[in-house]
């Protein structure tokens, strides 16, 4: 059934769909509809879950880490400063291998404070352990939350499902929600390896040494170190399994097959836009433009970002003669995030594309689309890498 | 940018319900077969009575550019006072629809080069039975009668399963009883 409602109305209705037994969250513009939805959800009966108000972020992701602990299946979400207060304990979440799903509704941070769209809050959370996937439209939107799930609690680490705000989450378009017998086919009820149980107490990522050591039965327990190698492997690991999954969903529903980069007119390519979220599908029509013109370009938009999908990177991008990484988040001082990952996963193929670094719709700055096209061309047009020094789009010094 | 979309832009006070009036046409735009419907309210902090604005693309294909409207082809205005406060016809196309609940006649306003529409909806609203200051239906079959773009009978049902439980079936008629009173100018 389609319906045409707004992002996070679309979000909620995944958590709905997914059967969620815990939901603890906070509000914070743009993420409070969806939250807002969900405790109406829970109050009319239409979900069997328990809605736990709590004072901040940080509670919020506390409780979800808790309830995740006994083998519930969570379900949180937050923007901006509200999931910068929760970054202890998203590093806690990834630590202890914790299945949890969040939505991030991206929102530039502060200060200054702005309510509006960029991705600084999500990219600058990057290294917190946490899988990050972006969506560029409400169907990705809820879709990928219910594939969320799947990952999180196949690979045991935590999945923020990442949309932009405003743009998306307050924004309406159609878009189809599954039938629930179609979702129960595909996401089966979480099975957690290990749950907190009061038959059966246990401490649970208490101080662990240097070194390894024999645990409480007399095994031979891994260290801090090996605990954060094996984190590691699993995530490069789950590249392989978010490719598995967007498989079967593919199966049930009868749509996806992107589950890395999702390419509009790259075919013939020799010039590729790249960024992350609806920003990639605002460039179909500014590739559309610059086609009319003779210029060979096409775009892609990235869907994971964490664990980076480097080979699949590489495969698509390394044959071009230049690649413009459009960019709403910045590592001050350096350039953006996701250039210097792309540059670094271009550096071992045999042709390196240029690649151009346009930094742009910071807290909401209005990205027109004759911008775009000039920004575009005029990088189609100088195919060479001119420094590491990012550009800036609707700039007004 | 893209000649197959349909641009309106809705001007309408906070609480009025211009978005609800907008997500209303973008059903009923759906279920007609346009396939890519967009409605984007102004993204900021709203306040209650304060002129706000609300962005409905409608196209026979999916829609990639989120963008606000500059460029509308159709604007429609949820009360003739804000006509004096803002600037309703802004980046309007040459020939576009401007779409007022007024009591006044269209020839009553001057937008040079536009085609304006004019209903009283505010009094149409009372007479439908509905409470004092409910114009957001009403307003639906103004654009209706206007524009020719929606059928208003699938407009009527789209109000219809947008207020279940709270008078569908007045605040359908009052889009009804407005599309047959909207004066539409030269």
């Amino acid at each position: 059934m389609h319906i045409i409602e707004s992002g996070n109305v679309a979000a909620a209705n995944g958590v709905k769909l997914a059967k969620v037994q815990v939901i603890a969250a906070y509000p914070i513009t743009p993420q409070t509809p969806l939250t807002e939805k969900l405790s109406e959800f829970v109050d009319a009966g239409e979900m069997d879950a328990q809605y736990i108000p709590v004072e901040s972020e940080h509670s919020a992701l506390s409780v979800c880490i808790a309830a995740s602990s006994t083998g519930s299946r969570v379900f949180t979400a937050t923007s901006a400063n509200g999931l910068l207060y929760m970054n202890e304990q998203l590093h806690w979440a990834a630590g202890a291998r914790l299945p949890i799903v969040m939505c991030v509704v991206n929102r530039g941070i502060g200060a200054p404070w702005t309510v509006w769209n960029d991705h600084q809050d999500a990219v600058s959370q990057r290294d917190t352990g946490w899988i990050q996937i972006y969506c560029c439209d409400h169907q990705q939107i809820i879709d990928t939350v219910l594939k969320a799930f799947y990952l999180a609690e196949t690979v045991n680490v935590p999945v923020m499902v990442c949309y932009d705000g405003y743009i998306l989450s307050h924004t309406y378009m159609p878009f189809e929600i599954p039938a629930q017998a179609d979702v129960d086919k595909f996401l089966p009820p979480f099975k957690p390896d290990y749950a907190l149980n009061p038959g059966q107490p246990a401490n649970l990522n208490t101080v662990t040494l240097p070194d390894i050591r024999p645990d409480v039965r007399g095994n031979m327990a891994p260290g801090y170190m090996e605990i954060r190698h094996n984190l590691h492997t699993d995530m490069r690991d789950a590249i392989a399994v978010v490719a598995d999954i967007d498989k079967k969903f593919a199966e049930v529903f009868g749509r996806n097959g992107n589950p890395y980069i999702e390419e509009y007119k790259c075919d013939d390519a020799e010039f590729v836009a790249i960024c992350m979220g609806s920003l990639s599908y605002h460039l179909r029509d500014v590739v559309d433009i610059l086609r009319k013109e003779g210029i060979p370009v096409g775009v892609m938009g990235l869907r994971l970002y964490r664990p980076f999908p480097d080979q699949a990177v590489r495969d698509a991008l390394s044959a071009r003669k230049g690649i413009i990484v459009f960019e709403k988040a910045l590592s001050y001082g350096n350039q953006g995030a996701l250039y210097a990952d792309i540059k670094s996963a271009l550096y071992c193929a045999e042709n390196k594309p240029a690649v151009h670094n346009y930094i742009l719709g910071l807290g909401g700055r209005e990205i027109k689309t004759d911008h775009l096209v000039e920004c575009l061309r005029n990088s189609c047009k100088q195919p060479k890498t001119i420094g590491d020094t990012p550009q800036w789009i609707g700039l007004k010094l | 940018m893209n000649k197959d979309i349909i641009e309106i832009r809705w001007h309408g006070r906070g609480g009025q319900g211009a978005i609800t009036a907008a997500k209303i046409v973008a059903n009923a735009a759906f279920v007609s077969g346009y396939g890519g419907v967009v409605m984007a309210p102004t993204f900021g902090t709203e306040r209650r009575g304060a002129p706000v604005l609300t962005s409905l693309k409608i196209s026979k294909q999916k829609i990639y550019d989120l963008s606000p409207i500059t460029e509308p082809d159709m604007v429609v205005v949820l009360d003739h006072l804000i006509v004096k406060e803002v600037d309703v016809a802004s980046g309007l196309k040459p020939g576009g629809l401007i779409v007022i609940n007024s009591p006044k006649h269209p020839d009553d306003y001057n937008f040079e080069g536009m085609k304006v529409a004019t209903a009283d909806i505010t009094s149409i609203a009372s007479e439908s039975g509905l409470p004092p200051g409910v114009v957001n239906t009403g307003i639906i079959g103004a654009f209706a009668k206007a524009s020719d773009l929606i059928d208003i009978d699938t407009l009527a049902r789209a109000i219809e399963n947008e207020f279940k439980g709270k008078h569908p079936q007045r605040n359908a008629e009052a889009a009804r009883i407005t599309f047959d009173n909207t004066i539409v100018g030269g």
